[in-house]
């Protein structure tokens, strides 16, 4: 553990008002405190005030981390793969920082985190830091917060920064395409392919690795999934300039026995050294991640400003109605969507530190 | 969604000793699901250090303790200085499981703020955590 938190007694910054609660954390965090960086975390999932002050500090400090989405079915065995490339990376010293997402309970809003059961083993080095996060089905996606955590631990100083995501929703897919480099993982179970391609996953892989592959049949997943990939490639040529789908490299893993781990360690390195100094085809690739991840964010927070001053104050009443009208088909949503985004319109909401 | 900005209260489930039963546990962490609390599950055969690290990095508000194993004189109370020695004072540490009712009062002190027998409902767990945990508003 740090000097810093060694010397932590009880939240002293809970006290100060958001503004300066922000200046506080993003200066702790920066300066290595865990405990200042877990508490303005749990800031940004809330989406305060707090964290918009921080995220201002710490934005433009961070852009340089390799943000890694993993993806995959559930149970393909991604944090344990995780917990693999952890250790990888950890043995020549790189610190290494986890943003693990569970779905939440859309009745409840309730949680289970389960994802860190497969990494406990880094507990005590203060340089592997890993956070959980329910999706907790926000208005502006789940991107926004966890796009907006990996840029708090970009900026502390974590360099290479997985994100786990479920590959079985919209937007948990999502998370993992707007990261720089998409990782999916396949367990060699027989029909998953097909489970991946209807999932969208295989078009959002740049790396697909096939793990468990200490299990017999991974062999054969890998071969099918190259053979799949190759007839997207052939039929690619032609589709003149309309979207063509990536065309993922296929590894054999095993995150449990660690063979494949540091070959899947090196290309994930490659891809970041080949965006960072330009030369190599892809590069341009990673940068259209970082502008859909730009897009991401922006329109998540646009949509979470829209719904919240529709909702607040003298404006709830008038939505509540719009939205009865609609339930009622007594209005169509597109005239309903018109009206509010008219009833929203005017000058901005105050920001904080915004001068 | 409700237009309320209270969060869910973040609870870490850690079973720490060497005993090899978490069905407990699981059933605890599931049922405080469905009570709408974020459960953080980490398993079986926790260190100290690993419940300390994970409270921390998850900065949780609760940290539930299930231990069997016999060994909860030791355990707990150097989770429960390591949660403080991290500046943890605000998290509230629960334990469960089989522990003799002489020990309480010895556990309490040590900053164990309630022990739950089994028998215990889960909707008395919830309840209980609900009322006393810290309540962190958006
Ligand atoms: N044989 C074998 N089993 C593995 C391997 N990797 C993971 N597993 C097992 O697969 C199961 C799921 O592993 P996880 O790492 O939790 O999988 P996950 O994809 O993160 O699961 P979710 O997050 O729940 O979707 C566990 O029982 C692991 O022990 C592997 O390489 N080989
Ligand atoms: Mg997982």
């Amino acid at each position: 553990m740090t000097s810093a938190d060694s010397t932590a007694k009880a939240d002293m910054t809970a006290q100060l008002d958001p503004r300066a609660r922000g200046e506080r954390l993003a200066e702790e965090a920066r300066a290595g405190s865990r405990r200042a960086l877990a508490r303005l975390l749990t800031e940004v999932e809330a989406r305060t005030r707090v964290a918009e002050v921080a995220m201002r500090i710490l934005y433009p400090l961070a852009g340089g981390a390799h943000l890694v989405g993993v993806t995959g079915a559930p149970g393909a065995g991604k944090s344990t793969l995780v917990a693999g490339l952890i250790a990888e990376a950890r043995a020549t010293g790189r610190p290494v920082a986890v943003i693990a997402v569970d779905p939440s309970s859309p009745i409840t809003g309730g949680a289970i985190l389960g994802d860190r059961v497969r990494m406990q083993q880094f507990a005590g080095d203060a340089d592997v830091f890993i956070r959980s996060m329910a999706s907790r089905g926000h208005v502006g996606g789940l991107a926004t917060s966890s796009v907006a955590a990996a840029a708090v631990l970009d900026a502390c100083g974590f360099p290479l920064i997985f994100i786990e995501t479920v590959g079985t929703g919209q937007s948990e897919v999502e998370v993992a395409a707007v990261a720089d480099t998409t990782l999916v993982v396949q367990a060699p179970e027989m029909g998953d392919e097909v489970q991946a391609i209807k999932a969208g996953l295989l078009e959002v892989a740049d790396i697909v690795a096939v793990n468990k592959a200490d299990r017999p049949g991974a062999d054969r997943a890998a071969a099918n999934l190259r053979a799949m990939l190759t007839v997207g490639v052939s039929r690619d040529r032609a589709m003149g300039d309309r979207p063509r789908p990536k065309r993922p490299d296929v590894l054999l893993v095993s995150g449990m026995t660690g063979a494949g781990v540091p070959e899947l360690l090196a290309a994930l390195d490659r891809r970041h050294a080949a965006r960072s100094d330009g030369s190599v085809p892809g590069a341009a690739a990673g940068d259209a991640a970082r502008l859909k991840r730009a897009e991401a964010q922006v329109a998540g927070i646009l949509a979470e400003r829209l719904w919240d001053r529709l909702r607040d104050g003298s404006l709830a009443a008038g939505t509540a109605a719009t939205l009865s009208a609609v339930a009622a088909h007594d209005l169509d949503p597109y005239t309903a969507a018109e009206r509010l985004l008219i009833a929203a319109g005017g000058g901005a909401a105050d920001v904080p530190g915004g001068d | 969604m409700p237009n309320t900005k209270e969060r869910p209260i973040k609870v870490l489930i850690a079973k720490p000793g060497l005993d090899g039963h978490d069905r407990g546990a699981k059933v605890l962490a599931r049922g405080l699901r469905d009570e709408g609390f974020e459960v953080i599950y980490t398993g079986l055969r926790q260190t100290p250090e690993m419940v300390v690290t994970a409270a921390l990095q998850e900065d949780v508000d609760v940290v539930g303790l299930s231990i069997l194993s016999g060994a909860h004189m030791t355990l707990l109370p150097r989770i429960a200085e390591g949660l403080r020695a991290q500046g943890l004072d605000d998290v509230l540490v629960t334990a469960g499981g089989i522990i003799p009712d002489d020990d309480i009062p010895a556990l309490e002190a040590a900053g164990i703020s309630r022990i739950f027998g089994p028998g215990t409902t889960i909707r008395e767990v919830a309840d209980y955590l609900r009322a006393s945990a810290r309540h962190r508003d958006a």
